[in-house]
């Protein structure tokens, strides 16, 4: 892997875990997209080819020696991104779903707006239409409404896994990151640090192979999880609000 | 009572031929056996002493001691679980920061083997 070189080093992570038919072609429209940018896929324990398919493609890979689940898998593509000394971080799913040409935006608004974290963002600007699945869209509009008064600022898009992140925020989630279902409590951690997110109008695309892990049956655990995860967050800011004060 | 006062001798003495022999097969780690032990001599106290468990059941405000004893074994269980659900939390977020190391120093491995190979190669050109 190329060494990060500059304040502007940007590292590109893949989570991946059994995505041999999608992996190859995200590596591939990524260097397209950012030509020279070091790609790292972080391969959950694939039991299929996921490993090799993205290493002949041009992607480093680190390897986890068991299944993490997926916020274990960034968070383990955020610690060596830290260690490594890179500035900026983009995840882009291993799925395809994520239009890499916007990675350009993301990396663009990391650089100016100032922000800690920017949201590549289905719904940033309003359309909430045709974008995604009814259930998705339902749970997606509960979150906002739930996220509203707990981060200061409308989020229209908090179940996206498309986001960029600055060294301070990988400082932060390379110590702390939520296990499952990371990014609506990743802005919770982020707000309890006082950080700021932005985000930018992004394309999205259906999967393009394989099935989303989040079936309808799971939604329920999902919300339920994902809630409890927010609750305990807000108890750790207001805990260490009420300790300075 | 009596019967039920047998049963719970019977099974404190269940649990801890259990605990002793999960323990002699390396199956369950001494320090996580205590808690089980501890528990099912504390039954088998209660339930052979029906002065004691009179005594509890009075100062629970539960009129018939059977059911004093029914509530301290669920309460005993739930605090033997509760403590096992810490346990495994804190062995999940240990497992994971191990995994995650695992996972990066084998990247700073095979990354220097690959250097090293990358220098070989260029000291044998010609």
């Amino acid at each position: 892997m190329i060494p990060p070189q500059g304040r502007d080093s940007l590292l590109i992570v893949v989570p991946a875990w059994n995505e041999e038919a999608a992996i190859g072609t995200v590596v591939r429209g990524v260097r397209e997209a950012m030509p020279g940018v070091p790609i790292l896929v972080i391969d959950d324990c694939s039991v299929d080819s996921t490993r090799t398919v993205a290493e002949e493609a041009g992607a480093r890979v680190l390897g986890l020696p068991h299944h993490l689940g997926l916020g274990g898998c960034v968070q383990a593509g955020y610690k060596l991104a830290y260690e490594l000394g890179y500035h900026y971080v983009i995840r882009v799913d291993g799925d395809g779903q994520h239009d890499v040409r916007d990675i350009v935006r993301l990396y663009s608004a990391l650089r100016t707006s100032g922000c800690e974290m920017v949201i590549g963002s289905r719904f940033a600007e309003g359309d909430y239409a045709n974008h995604t699945s009814w259930v998705r869209s339902l749970g997606i509009r509960f979150f906002r409404l739930v996220l509203r008064p707990i981060l200061g600022k409308q989020v229209h898009d908090p179940t996206s896994g498309f986001v960029g992140v600055n060294r301070s925020a990988l400082e932060v989630f390379s110590k702390s990151f939520p296990l499952e279902y990371p990014e609506i409590e990743a802005l919770v951690v982020l707000q309890r640090k006082a950080f700021r997110f932005a985000e930018v109008p992004c394309r999205m695309h259906a999967r393009r192979t394989g099935r989303s892990s989040i079936t309808a049956l799971k939604s329920i655990y999902y919300i339920l999880h994902v809630l409890l995860g927010v609750f305990v967050n807000v108890l750790r800011y207001d805990a260490r609000r009420r300790r300075r004060v | 009572m009596v019967p039920l006062l047998n049963l719970v001798s019977a099974l404190g003495l269940l649990v801890i031929a259990l605990v002793l022999v999960s323990i002699r097969r390396e199956h369950i780690r001494v320090e996580y056996s205590v808690s089980w032990l501890a528990g099912a001599v504390a039954l088998i106290a209660l339930s052979r002493s029906p002065r004691a468990v009179e005594y509890v059941s009075r100062k629970l405000g539960i009129e018939d001691p059977a059911l004093a004893i029914l509530m301290l074994v669920g309460c005993l269980f739930v605090l033997i679980v509760f403590l096992i659900s810490i346990s495994i939390s804190n062995l999940k977020d240990d497992n994971v920061a191990l995994a995650q190391r695992v996972a990066i120093l084998e990247y700073h491995i095979r990354s220097l083997q690959n250097s090293a190979a990358h220098e070989n190669e260029a000291k044998s050109a010609p």
